[in-house]
């Protein structure tokens, strides 16, 4: 298979090497944290000053800024998730799963904080805290998808064995994603079907514009908290190795 | 196909000559069928509802039960790892073993499940959609905890780890087998819930065992 000389002089693995991840994690989670922060802030005031009441809701609809943008990290995250633990299973590489480790907890979080806000939306709209339908169980269900993932891996003591069970079992739990994602479609359920969709959106725009600056919000924190993450991952990990000794200031 | 029967048949002979395996699960469902309606009361319109989802439950938990069982003698005496440097496929032994521990395990649950059903006042009727729901629903979940016995072999607190990893995955197990008996009792038809069923057990008969194999392969290096 013919390659170009051009990639055939990339090293398309040079990051692989937690050595080399650290620095270049080090130097790109200063500016998600603050395109996080900033974000947040605009999409806040867009959410709560600028975007009108809602007709049959009121105010109470505005949980919205939070609740969506955390369903949607909550399933993009365990995606991501799944793919790094499955690179790690094909390409044999640590980092790969420690990137999948450092993803775990702020999936998990996601997760729990959209479960919460929705039972915070659902009291005064529904008139009740929680609902069997099939999209909050299967939310729910991702919950312990995540929490199961994080104890087994805790469970095993030789860390290399813990990635590689707990990556087969992330790639177990992907087909749960869809599920929740077309639920909404496949079931009569009480959860609202989708108001964005590739033909257009059925949302009032400045409200539209609040929830998709959050989103961005909440992917630039998700980032930054993975990265953070990592870095300590990495350096617990590797604290037998000259550069991380140097690094954490061990002699 | 030789090691599928070889395994199936020495599994099966094992269960046979440790028959308190069986029993013990068999106890603690029973047990745990007749803890509900000490802890709800009596009254039988109540029981009936609750029927068919207590019974899976209860179902799934012995079978979460006797999961960790189905590799942890094999692995503490060698021949799990003499399975993995046999010649002859993984999955397939996997699946010999599976089938045989459903046969120890599952297969007694349905077979009890009726006279448990009359604990409740369930309609005849109604018990035969439970039964063949069962009979559907338990391999899946044999099949399904392999993949979670494969994942935790040999690790402490294996058990309760086992059932946090696989009683996630086998809730739509759950829902479609207890959902067909609620539906036969609305009168709604159960085509829909055991085609579901089918499926699942078709696609988990595929993948399981394979999945499984890989698991072996993680566990033991």
């Amino acid at each position: 298979m013919p390659t170009s000389k051009l990639s055939r002089n990339i090293n398309w693995f040079k990051f692989a090497a937690p050595q080399r991840f650290y620095p270049l994690a080090g130097k790109l989670l200063p500016w998600f944290a603050v395109a996080g922060m900033l974000l947040a802030a605009y999409g806040l005031y867009l959410g709560l000053w600028v975007a009108p009441t809602d007709a049959t809701q009121g105010d109470a609809y505005r949980i919205i800024y939070v609740h969506v943008p955390t369903a949607w990290m909550s399933m993009v995250i365990y995606v991501a998730m799944a793919l790094w633990a499955g690179a790690g299973l094909v390409f044999n590489s640590r980092l790969s799963s420690m990137m999948a480790c450092a993803l775990a907890p702020t999936g998990a979080l996601m997760t729990f904080l959209a479960l919460w806000t929705g039972a915070l939306w659902g009291k005064p709209t529904w008139g009740t805290w929680w609902v069997w339908d099939a999209r909050l169980t299967s939310e729910l269900v991702l919950l312990f998808l995540y929490i199961g993932f994080m104890s087994l891996h805790a469970s095993i003591d030789d860390v290399r064995r813990a990635d590689r069970a707990a990556g087969l079992l992330a790639l177990i739990g992907v087909v749960n994603v869809p599920i929740i994602y077309f639920s909404v479609q496949w079931w009569n359920t009480l959860h609202q079907g989708a108001s964005i969709t590739i033909q257009g959106a059925s949302m009032a725009t400045p409200m539209l514009t609040g929830m998709l600056v959050m989103a961005l919000a909440f992917w630039a924190y998700c980032i930054a908290l993975a990265l953070m993450r990592v870095r300590v991952i990495i350096l617990d990990r590797e604290r037998h190795t000259a550069w991380a000794r140097a690094e954490m200031g061990v002699t | 196909m030789d090691g599928l029967k070889t395994v199936l048949r020495r599994d099966l002979r094992v269960s046979l000559r440790r028959r308190s395996d069986t029993f013990s699960t068999l106890i603690f469902f029973v047990m745990v069928v007749s803890l509900f309606p000490l802890g709800v009361g009596p009254e039988p319109q109540l029981l009936r509802t609750m029927a068919p989802g207590v019974l899976w439950v209860a179902a799934m938990l012995a079978s979460m039960l006797s999961l960790p069982r189905l590799f942890a003698d094999d692995h503490s005496d060698g021949t799990l790892e003499q399975m993995l440097l046999s010649t002859h496929s993984l999955a397939w032994l996997v699946l010999g073993k599976t089938l045989a521990h459903w046969v120890g395990s599952g297969l007694p649950l349905v077979l009890l499940s009726p006279v448990l059903a009359l604990q409740f006042d369930l309609s005849a009727s109604a018990t035969g959609v439970l039964v063949l729901s069962l009979l559907l629903g338990t391999p899946i979940l044999s099949l399904m905890g392999a993949i979670g016995a494969a994942l935790t072999v040999g690790l402490r607190g294996a058990s309760v780890l086992l059932s946090l990893l696989v009683l996630p995955l086998t809730i739509p197990v759950l829902i479609f087998g207890a959902g067909a008996v609620e539906a036969h009792n609305a009168g709604l038809g159960v085509s829909g819930h055991f085609s579901l069923l089918g499926a699942l057990l078709i696609v988990t008969l595929m993948a399981a065992p394979w999945t499984a194999a890989a698991a072996l392969r993680i566990s033991l290096e």
